[in-house]
């Protein structure tokens, strides 16, 4: 039958620990306790069906909501009660989901909210680099942010997020509502900065096509609860992924 | 010639159409414009004073008015300008109407018709205009000079202007009231146009600045300025007193939160009798000193007066010339400081708010922080403006703090474009200034202001200046480039 239930077989020092977490929309239970490892400088994907939960275990990470039970670990320090904000502080940048950038803002103006706790010594620096990394974003620096295309606005909102220069990134569908040709230049992106930058990352996708062949391991989530893991090659070719996620056409 | 995309209407359709638009205006004009109340002593108290013909004319002139619009939407050109030359000949005759003012409303009602009809033409001749070389350079020049000559400009007019000879009582009267409204929009434009928080209640921090003042000038003998930081501190306080329990909410819930609190904020200033005199208010405030001199005609006992100092002889309108620079200061000021602002972390950080609070608590803004401080220096302003309101009036009472004065601050922002520190100035000059100009309109005054309000809104739904300048300009723009 399928991949059982792995406990992180080649985590080598965890980043993120997330134990046993629910979180409840008022009444509504959305996670049932949910076990997750992100080890540092891997790329982890969380796939699954609309309403499974990814975005809710990718904003409970980043404390809101916050988890009602379990706990939330990062490089060793609980982090599960803490506001968003300090969240962020301690390493964590998340590309929210919908991109989320400022449309009456410009480019750089969007750029510049990205360093807002970064060294100011470090802007220019860090400026240079998302420029080269996206160079259509340095072709429209002074446009507003509203104005960009779907693609332009998820590398805006990708940039934005390096800019505070993260240990972690957190990144919710980056690939939705964008070209096939778009979401194959995002992807790059995405394993650049692991690889180049040694950024880890935490990506949630329903492309699970696509993030499964970037991903170091993957996590299936369905109704609130992690049904498989495994490492993308495996969850890739196992028979239940692909029947539920990836047969009918994928990008 | 007809365009065939426009819309075919039948003649009588039209003529039905418009019966049926007179009529709307029937029914609602009966209660404006038809009758009204006339007080006729202590004997019988009110009676009624008909104006049928009146509303006659004005039923006439609409009705003609739209049969001259639907004309012109039709593409008939000739005949709407036919009717619209007919009804300024109608207004400019000697015929005998009941008012003058009906005779400019028939002959205004005749121009806004032609110049609709006109209008396709126009719009055409100016897009051809706009294609070719010289059009784009004129075109390039005028949004330019809007975006930064305009406000220099306008510096340079407020400057002079008490040394032109239109500088009588009145005017500088009007230029001080708008300079003050310019001043609560500027305040306000922080709060709402930059953080995105909606704010009905600004009038309590002008409140409290204008109390400080009062009390502390008349019961300490405190100067004003020495008052004036002090009431800014106050207003801050109070900013943040308020700010602390309600920013968590949002949008409509804010805005109610922040009304009720403008409203107990002047219930308590009317029921603490003991501390702020009640509904009779403060009175005999002294105005501000120019170097510890006075402006008034005899000098308090070991004072001087301003005239005695500068061996001017005395002119009342020397101190409405005093009281029209401070307000242009504290104005700049306030101006200054938001333009300041805006280019450091926390400035960028409320325009950020205002566009999305989610991406800026995901990018560790302290959400909570930031709205304070925007609500603190917005109040900060209504206290500056607050106390030089009070050394103006030299009489305060609540009377002057009703939630009216929010409302119309409120759409000085909203009018001027959001965030639009020009904006605020066109906007202040339009709803203070118009109104107080066309007094002669008499009853007419709101409606006209009514109308100008819809308007705007029709026209320029972002509010007069709708665009947004960023904050920091790259690259000086490139003169005459290819466009």
């Amino acid at each position: 039958m399928g991949v059982p239930v792995v406990a992180d077989p080649m985590l080598t020092v965890p980043m993120l620990q997330v134990r046993g977490v629910a979180t409840f929309y008022g009444a509504i239970q959305a996670l049932h306790g949910v076990d997750l490892d992100v080890g540092k400088g891997e790329i982890v994907t969380l796939i699954g069906a609309n309403g499974a939960g990814k975005s809710t275990l990718l904003m409970t990470v980043c404390g809101n909501p916050r988890a009602r039970a379990g706990s939330i670990v990062l490089d060793g320090q609980d982090i599960t009660q803490l506001p968003t904000h300090e969240i962020v502080r301690r390493g964590v940048a998340q590309v929210p989901e919908g991109r989320r950038i400022f449309p009456r803002m410009s480019v750089f103006e969007n750029l510049q909210m990205g360093a807002t706790l970064g060294d100011p010594a470090h802007f220019q620096h860090d400026l240079e680099r998302v420029f080269t990394m996206f160079p259509r974003l340095a072709e429209r620096r002074e446009q507003r942010g509203g104005t960009l295309s779907g693609g332009e606005q998820q590398m805006l909102a990708i940039g934005r997020a390096l800019m505070s220069r993260p240990r972690l990134l957190l990144l919710d569908e980056p690939s939705l509502g964008l070209a096939p040709l778009i979401v194959r230049q995002i992807f790059e992106a995405i394993g650049r900065i692991a690889r180049e930058e040694g950024v880890t990352i935490f990506l949630v996708e329903q492309n699970a096509f696509h993030a499964l062949r970037l991903a170091d391991r993957g996590y299936v989530l369905a109704n609130g609860r992690v049904r498989l893991s495994g490492s993308g090659r495996e969850l890739l070719a196992n028979a239940e992924v692909r029947a539920a996620y990836l047969e009918g056409g994928h990008a | 010639m007809r365009d065939p995309r426009l819309p075919n209407m039948p003649g009588t359709s039209m003529l039905k159409d418009a019966a049926l638009t007179a009529l709307v205006a029937a029914a609602l004009g009966i209660f404006i414009v038809g009758f009204r109340t006339v007080d006729v002593g202590s004997r019988t108290g009110l009676a009624f004073d008909y104006h049928f013909a009146d509303l006659g004319v004005a039923i006439v002139v609409i009705f003609l008015g739209r049969l001259g619009l639907s004309l012109a939407a039709m593409g008939l050109r000739w005949p709407a300008i036919a009717l619209g030359v007919a009804m300024i000949a109608a207004g400019a005759s000697p015929m005998k109407l009941p008012s003058g003012f009906l005779h400019w409303f028939v002959a205004l009602g005749g121009v806004l018709l032609v110049i609709r009809a006109v209008w396709p033409w126009a719009d055409q001749a100016i897009h051809a205009a706009a294609r070719t070389p010289t059009g784009r350079v004129v075109d390039k020049i005028g949004t330019e000079w809007v975006g930064r000559g305009l406000g220099w400009v306008l510096l340079g007019l407020a400057v002079v202007m008490p040394f032109t000879p239109f500088a009588d009582q009145k005017t500088m009267d009007l230029g001080v009231l708008i300079l003050t409204y310019v001043m609560l929009g500027w305040g306000l434009n922080i709060v709402v146009g930059l953080a995105g928080l909606l704010d009905l209640g600004y009038v309590a921090f002008y409140a409290v600045g204008a109390y400080a003042y009062a009390l502390l000038s008349t019961q300490h003998g405190l100067g004003f300025w020495a008052v004036l930081p002090l009431a800014g501190m106050f207003a801050a306080t109070f900013g943040i007193l308020l700010g602390f329990p309600v920013l968590r909410l949002r949008g409509d819930y804010l805005a109610i939160v922040t009304l009720g609190f403008g409203e107990i904020i002047r219930l308590v200033i009317i029921n603490w009798y003991d501390f702020t005199n009640g509904p009779a208010g403060i009175g005999s405030i002294p105005g501000p000193t120019l170097f510890g001199a006075v402006f008034a005609e005899t000098a308090p006992a070991g004072g001087q007066t301003v005239s005695e100092m500068l061996g001017i002889p005395f002119h009342g309108i020397h101190r409405l010339i005093f009281l029209y620079y401070i307000i242009l200061l504290l104005a700049l000021v306030t101006n200054i400081f938001t333009q300041r602002m805006r280019r450091l972390p926390v400035g960028r950080a409320w325009e950020a708010l205002r566009e999305d609070e989610t991406a800026c608590k995901a990018l560790g803004i302290n959400p909570t922080n930031t709205k304070l401080t925007a609500f603190a220096v917005g109040a900060m302003f209504a206290g500056f403006a607050g106390s030089f309101f009070a050394a103006k009036q030299r009489f305060i009472s609540p009377e002057s703090f009703t939630f009216i004065e929010s409302a119309i601050i409120l759409s000085i922002v909203v009018l001027g474009g959001m965030g639009s520190q020009i904006g605020v100035v066109l906007a202040a000059v339009l709803l203070i200034g118009l109104p107080e100009w066309f007094r002669e309109l008499g009853n007419y005054r709101m409606l006209a202001f009514g109308l100008a309000m819809v308007l705007i809104m029709v026209y320029r739904p972002r509010g007069l200046i709708g665009h947004r300048e960023p904050s920091i300009r790259l690259h000086p723009v490139a003169s005459g480039g290819s466009g």
